[in-house]
């Protein structure tokens, strides 16, 4: 039995997902990215063979994702995040038409085709404000973690207004209303709602059709989850897995290899294959 | 097409039957390349010169510029911009644009503008420089407001008089006669300032001869980008149009650079009937809108080049004048020819929607897969209605357009793996769609 792998080497997280020929996951798992990039991807590729308890020979097609795909020694091939949470998001939600990923430091809205194919994307520009580092700086502030501030924002009631959507200069903001005694929960909502107007602005530019999905690592975050639904207008796919959508897409992509490899078709036209073998 | 221009001119031999090697492929860069190095080589030597000699020089902007009347007095035009650029290229800029920004220029100003005035505030201006103090500063865009206080700036700096010509925002698709005629009008008190800086008077017959040379590069300069029409494209018009640039907006009107483009052609002709093309494949074809990140010229045309991505046609490219829709300056009507170049037929003194118009015939009639828009971080003014332009060209005409963003010449604006990442992801949605739609159309085929 031969296994594809799918690694996503994000900012913060790297997470890794191991399928088999019929497309189902086998392991999966998420480590924190550290200072050596090279390392965290083989070690997440390490942890899924040990947990699938398969021997390593066995993964004919490793595809790397994320911003250090290109540091994955085991990689066979590169995939954009892009291109993966599309893919990935269109498998766990098959009417997936647009794509709302927000990690670490970036925000994309991804328009999808009925195949999980790109049909056009936009992204942040180079600036975290309105990405995942904008909340940890906010959670910094206040002393709470990001596990704990989407529920907390959820019990606000009267939303502050951020006067700066700049991720340095929210501490300071942030300060500001602390010393005019706001409630922590009301802060907490005008931060989510401060990124949830931004998302929505880039999720305009590339057109807003159902089903939408959240991807990343923020869509774990309930407090965001109800603030892009709110502005949307429409409810969001959220999976439980929403973490693991890059490594899933590119793990979906490897499998293509594999399973053409098997068929022993060099290219499988008229199924998304892995681009961009090398750099 | 809208702007009431003519047809580019179309090259009847761009059928292209052999296979090339794939050394033949790479030639084409040293030949034009040198050529343009030759010629450009003499301009800066001679700039270089005048630091010291007294040739009289003048200080103009590249775009729509009048500098055939300079030449008809022997006033040897230095353009601010290609010193900047050149800065900017050669990954020297920074600290020139800190100086500039330590005497209270925003981070957000325009950096040529900043790189310039670095430069000049560290003394590379003048005797103690290697660019020669202008005697005359002519302004002659005026469609940025940055821009004329730049040139304000300068005349100030160096007590050197200044021209302004005032240059009316084209509305309508075409100027009106009046704005013609306001444009010559200045055009005439430009002669006069050249008049009394050389002490030399204003020969027409003079004039009409270099703008017989300006039409004949002009020609050679519609002709190479009509060339970029065969598949493969014989050269990168946007990462290789630099070539020839400089010699269409700094030495028009010389016999060097009509002799240039005569050599540029005939090479890039040859290319065509062997079927050499810019890359060893061409597998996509793109049109480029905005500037190239000079401090990551090299950088960012890898990023294309790795997806076997060649631009067919770039607006940039057209910032001293949109030669490939038919005009020339016509040496029976000189200052009328020169006005009308000035007002119409370059790409900023024009509307929007006429940018949209010109993008848009070159994708069509270029044969373009898609649009890459660059934006320029420290030009709002050229990068203003770019979103717009995103929507205009993926919602109504269908074209798969991404937009990236970085700097001309700052270099601290440009971040190579957000910017790989964005080029990436539009390749690799581009190449899905090819797979679906079929294999891509051989080189060598008629476009």
């Amino acid at each position: 039995m031969m296994y594809a792998a799918g690694i996503d080497v994000g900012s913060t997280q790297t997470k890794a997902v191991l399928m088999d020929t019929a497309r189902g996951v086998v392991a999966r798992t998420l480590i924190p990215t550290g200072a050596n990039v090279k390392q965290a991807g083989q070690r997440a590729l390490d942890a899924i063979v040990a947990e699938a308890g398969v021997p390593r020979q066995s993964v004919g097609y490793v595809v790397g994702t994320g911003y250090g795909r290109y540091k994955i020694e085991a990689g066979d091939a590169q995939v954009t995040e892009i291109s993966c949470h599309a893919r990935g998001a269109q498998m766990v939600f098959p009417l997936t038409r647009t794509v709302i990923d927000m990690g670490g430091q970036d925000t994309k809205a991804i328009k999808v085709g009925p195949e999980g194919n790109v049909l056009d994307f936009c992204m942040n520009d180079k600036c975290a404000a309105g990405t995942g580092r904008f909340l940890a700086a906010a959670a910094d502030v206040l002393g709470l973690t990001l596990d704990e501030i989407g529920d907390i924002s959820l019990r606000g009631t009267r939303p502050i207004r951020l006067t700066s959507v700049c991720t340095v200069f929210v501490e300071s903001d942030i300060m500001s209303y602390m010393a005019q005694k706001k409630k922590v929960e009301d802060i907490l909502a005008g931060v989510h709602q401060a990124i949830a107007t931004r998302t929505i602005s880039l999720v305009r530019r590339t057109g807003v059709e159902q089903e939408i999905t959240f991807t990343g690592g923020v869509a774990r975050n309930i407090g965001m989850v109800r603030a892009l639904e709110e502005k949307l207008g429409s409810r969001v796919n959220v999976g439980p897995d929403s973490h693991y959508m890059g490594a899933l897409g590119a793990a979906l992509f490897a499998a293509d290899k594999v399973i053409a490899q098997e068929a022993g078709a060099a290219k499988v036209v008229g199924e998304p294959v892995a681009w961009s073998d090398g750099q | 097409m809208t702007t009431g221009t003519k047809a580019p001119p179309v090259s009847a031999t761009v059928s292209a039957p052999a296979k090339p090697s794939a050394s033949a492929a790479r030639d084409y860069r040293g030949v034009v390349h040198d050529l343009s190095k030759t010629v450009m080589t003499d301009w800066m030597n001679q700039l270089q010169a005048a630091v010291h000699d007294g040739t009289p020089t003048a200080y103009l902007m590249i775009s729509g510029n009048c500098v055939e009347i300079l030449r008809c007095f022997d006033i040897l035009p230095v353009f601010p911009e290609i010193n900047a650029l050149q800065l900017a290229i050669r990954k020297k800029a920074l600290p020139y644009i800190l100086k500039a920004e330590e005497i209270g220029y925003a981070s957000d100003n325009c950096a040529y503008v900043k790189a310039d005035m670095g430069y000049t505030l560290s003394g590379g201006v003048g005797e103690e420089g290697t660019m020669p103090k202008p005697r005359l500063i002519v302004c002659n865009f005026v469609g940025c407001n940055v821009y004329i206080k730049w040139f304000e700036q300068c005349a100030a700096m160096m007590d050197v008089p200044l021209t302004m010509i005032d240059i009316p925002f084209v509305r309508e698709n075409q100027p009106s006669p009046d704005d013609v005629r306001y444009v010559m009008a200045q055009l005439r008190t430009l002669i006069e300032d050249c008049e009394k800086l050389t002490g030399r008077k204003f020969d027409i017959d003079r004039l009409r001869e270099i703008l017989a040379y300006s039409a004949r590069a002009e020609e050679g300069w519609a002709l190479a980008k009509s060339l970029c029409r065969a598949r493969p494209s014989p050269f990168d018009c946007y990462f290789d149009s630099i070539n020839m640039m400089g010699p269409i907006n700094a030495l028009r009107g010389t016999k060097a650079a009509a002799d240039f483009f005569d050599g540029a052609v005939a090479h890039y002709q040859k290319m065509v009937d062997e079927g050499v093309g810019a890359l060893d494949e061409e597998k996509f074809r793109i049109v480029v809108e905005g500037p190239p990140p000079y401090p990551y010229y090299r950088n960012f045309r890898n990023l294309f080049e790795k997806w076997k991505a060649v631009a067919v046609q770039s607006t940039y490219s057209t910032v001293g004048g949109t030669w490939e829709f038919g005009f020339r300056h016509d040496p029976e009507r000189p200052l009328e020819s020169i006005a009308e170049q000035m007002l119409m037929h370059n790409l900023c003194n024009r509307t929007m929607t006429e940018r949209y118009a010109q993008i848009r015939a070159y994708v069509e009639r270029w044969h373009a897969d898609a649009l890459v828009i660059h934006s320029v971080k420290s030009c709002r003014l050229f990068s203003a209605g770019q979103g717009d332009m995103r929507e205009y060209f993926t919602k109504e005409l269908g074209v798969p357009t991404l937009m990236v963003e970085s700097d001309l010449e700052d270099p601290r604006y440009y971040a190579e793996a957000q910017m790989k990442n964005r080029i990436d992801a539009f390749f690799e949605s581009l190449e899905y769609k090819r797979i679906r739609e079929g294999a891509p159309q051989p080189a060598g085929s008629q476009p």
